[in-house]
């Protein structure tokens, strides 16, 4: 799915990722820690870039636009798989066809209630579920998420996580939460100053990999 | 930034020094007191027997307006293509009434010209406004969309929903302003209001005058009890169904217009004289005729516009600093701030052409009339933003207690750099007002289009008018030049120019 070999990445000529390489294979499921500024979020800009077509990506500013409903939030995840006619006709008038597709994710999400809501009204932890709403309305083979569960409740993170690790065919997440991120995943990559520091699976990162990863140096 | 806003002090100084300031009437008070008793006891009863202006009034407005956004919207989607940025800047760059002059030997003199004279300046305004409001506006969501959506429908999702505030509120905004022009456009023979107002002013019949300038203002300042956006649609019908449909359209004329009325006199005098409609190429003589209009016309049109505009430039300025307190609770009680609010408004819903004509009734024709009426008009839109902005600026305790150092130490020197974005922003609207104004009989070049216009000159009329809107777009690029170097920006201001 993703085969990187030495990838650097510069932005303003300041480097940010140094000779990356990298392999996750279909179905994988990945998380990237590290500190802020680590270079996590382009790292997973680098792979949408990589697989644009068939990925779903959620931004970590949520990249909603607030005026439009819930729903009209998330049918936007298939904007691309409609006439420009049918889409035009959908903001006006939603379709039973969509809101019957969309039941299960709204069910799953908690925001039944909330689907003919202006986004704008919502609070923040409702926002980032509408945000993985439409990422898995995409339907996409590939879901990144830079922090898409970063303002939601611990109970609801589980679920949030584990519906995505359930619906996405290969998944890659960047979490500042490293707890949760080792409850949930299987794989790890963690990051520093741009560099891979270890890729490895979860019973073989030790205290001494994440000391060494958050130790400010 | 104070520095360059001063050097045009004495700039206006110098154009009073060489501009025509008298006053030509015998009576001017006796005038104004029969204009002051007409306002205090209107004649009602003319609203009745003008309903059909009225009416006329609105579906001009709401017909010119409509075309206009939709002229508009199709602009703002190739805005970015400098052929069209420049078709845009020309076509707002000419007044209402110059384009119903234009339109008039076409369609002749009935409601399709006058919608259209709304509908094509208008066009070029909401495409660039458009283009400007979506620039602005937060581009985050798109990314949030898949990678090959369509544009339409990344316009429709991403970016239209964001900006649709923005975007409402200025074309209600315009609205307004269609409404103005649909008036104005009367002064000029069409079946609107202004025919009327006209009529009634020159005949000095001042308690009919009244009556209608009272219900426009009427009209205008009720515009938010009736305007919603559910009836909207409805207006629209409406005015599409009412508006008189008497039109004389003969393609032969229009062709006729086209290929041979507005080509210079030279080039036509032979088919003339020989009785056809052929096009000779006498170039020496064409070039003849160029500079006699140069050295009759244009030249002195562009001298007298510029001065004009330069001096109600600055008289704008002065009002608008002097007249903003009066709507400040920072200087005035409750009570006098509602009274200001109130003569402020009164005067800039009065647009200049028709203060204009007043003062011309009043002290004949000269700049001095053109001067009050483009310093009132525009300072007073300019004292209610200013006042507006004043009254956000909360003044610390110890603010000083004296009504002059609290304006000249606080309040002024935090809203100056607004007040100068603004100013700068309002000059190409008054340099096409300055123009315009010379159809009252002062030396601008509206009054050489005017001319030009009763001995049906059309050669002279498409030149004049051209030389007008390239005069507005050189002042638009020094003004957008100005602004830039000085890093000024208007913030909420603009979207009321």
């Amino acid at each position: 799915m993703f085969h990187l070999t030495n990838i650097s990445v510069a932005y303003d000529d300041k480097p940010v990722l140094h000779n990356i390489s990298l392999s996750i294979d279909e179905g994988d499921k990945v998380v990237l820690i590290g500190q802020s500024g680590a270079g996590k979020s382009t790292l997973l800009r680098k792979l949408y870039d990589l697989q644009k077509r068939q990925a779903a990506f959620i931004h970590q500013d949520y990249a909603l636009v607030p005026q439009l409903s819930t729903f009209h939030n998330i049918y936007m995840g298939r904007l691309d798989q409609h006439s420009i006619f049918y889409n035009a006709w959908t903001l006006i008038h939603p379709q039973k066809r969509e809101r019957d597709e969309m039941a299960p994710i709204l069910d799953a999400l908690d925001l039944t209630d909330k689907q003919n809501e202006r986004v704008s009204e919502l609070s923040g932890g409702q926002q980032q579920r509408v945000a993985v709403g439409r990422a898995l309305y995409r339907n996409a083979k590939i879901i990144l998420g830079d922090e898409p569960v970063s303002a939601i409740d611990p109970q609801q993170s589980d679920i949030v996580l584990n519906l995505l690790k359930h619906h996405a065919g290969t998944l890659v997440l960047a979490m500042h939460d490293v707890e949760l991120a080792l409850r949930h995943f299987d794989r790890i990559i963690g990051l520093r100053n741009g560099h891979i520091a270890f890729n490895l699976l979860r019973n073989q990162v030790t205290d001494a990999h994440l000391t060494e990863l958050f130790n400010r140096a | 930034m104070l520095r360059t806003s001063l050097i045009f002090i004495p700039i206006a100084l110098l154009c009073v020094f060489v501009a025509d300031i008298e006053i030509t009437t015998r009576d001017p008070w006796g005038e104004l007191q029969r204009m002051a008793w007409g306002v205090l006891t209107p004649d009602v009863s003319v609203l009745f027997t003008f309903r059909t202006a009225l009416l006329n009034t609105l579906t001009f407005a709401f017909c010119g307006l409509s075309l206009g956004i939709v002229g508009g919207s199709i602009l703002t989607f190739f805005f970015h293509l400098t052929p069209v940025r420049l078709f845009c800047a020309f076509i707002r760059a000419i007044h209402e009434i110059f384009w119903a002059f234009l339109f008039l030997p076409l369609v002749g003199l009935n409601p399709i010209c006058g919608v259209l004279a709304i509908a094509v300046p208008y066009a070029g305004i909401f495409a660039k406004v458009y283009a400007e409001i979506l620039q602005e506006t937060d581009r985050r969501p798109l990314r949030g969309l898949p990678d090959q959506t369509q544009p339409l429908s990344r316009f429709l999702y991403g970016q239209l929903p964001v900006a649709w505030a923005n975007i409402r509120h200025y074309t209600a905004y315009r609205f307004e302003c269609a409404l103005r022009s649909s008036a104005v456009l009367g002064f000029i023979g069409l079946p609107t209001i202004g025919f009327h107002l006209e009529t009634a002013f020159r005949e000095s019949l001042y308690a009919e005058a009244a009556a209608l300038l009272y219900a426009f203002y009427l009209l205008i300042a009720s515009l938010k009890y009736w305007i919603k956006p559910k009836l909207v649609a409805l207006y629209l019908l409406l005015s599409f169904a009412l508006i008189p449909k008497t039109i004389h359209f003969s393609i032969a004329n229009i062709t006729r217009f086209f290929t041979y009325e507005i080509f210079p006199w030279p080039m036509r005098r032979e088919g003339f004289l020989s009785g056809s409609s052929d096009l000779a190429w006498p170039l020496h003589d064409t070039y003849l005729w160029f500079t006699e209009r140069l050295a009759s016309a244009i030249l002195p049109g562009i001298w007298n516009t510029v001065i004009l505009t330069q001096i109600g430039l600055v008289g704008t300025g002065l009002f608008a600093i002097l007249t903003f307190p009066m709507i400040s609770h920072h200087f005035f009680s409750r009570l006098t701030t509602r009274i200001g609010h109130i003569v402020l408004i009164v005067i800039r819903t009065t647009p200049e052409y028709m203060l204009a004509y007043i003062c011309v009734q009043l002290w004949g024709p000269s700049m001095l009339p053109a001067i009050v009426a483009l310093a009132l008009h525009n300072g007073a839109i300019l004292a209610f933003l200013l006042g507006q902005n004043a009254n956000l600026i909360p003044l610390r305790l110890d603010a000083p207690k004296t009504r002059v150092s609290r304006y000249l130490f606080e309040t002024l020197p935090r809203i100056y750099g607004q007040f100068l974005a603004f100013l700068f922003y309002r000059w190409e609207v008054m340099m096409r007002e300055s123009a315009i104004l010379g159809i009252l009989g002062i030396y601008t070049l509206g009054f050489f289009i005017d001319s030009a216009i009763t001995e049906q000159k059309m050669d002279q009329v498409l030149l004049l008018i051209g030389v007008t809107a390239l005069l507005n777009m050189g002042i638009d690029t020094l003004s957008q030049r100005i602004r830039k170097r000085l890093h000024m920006t208007t913030g909420s201001i603009k979207t009321t120019a």
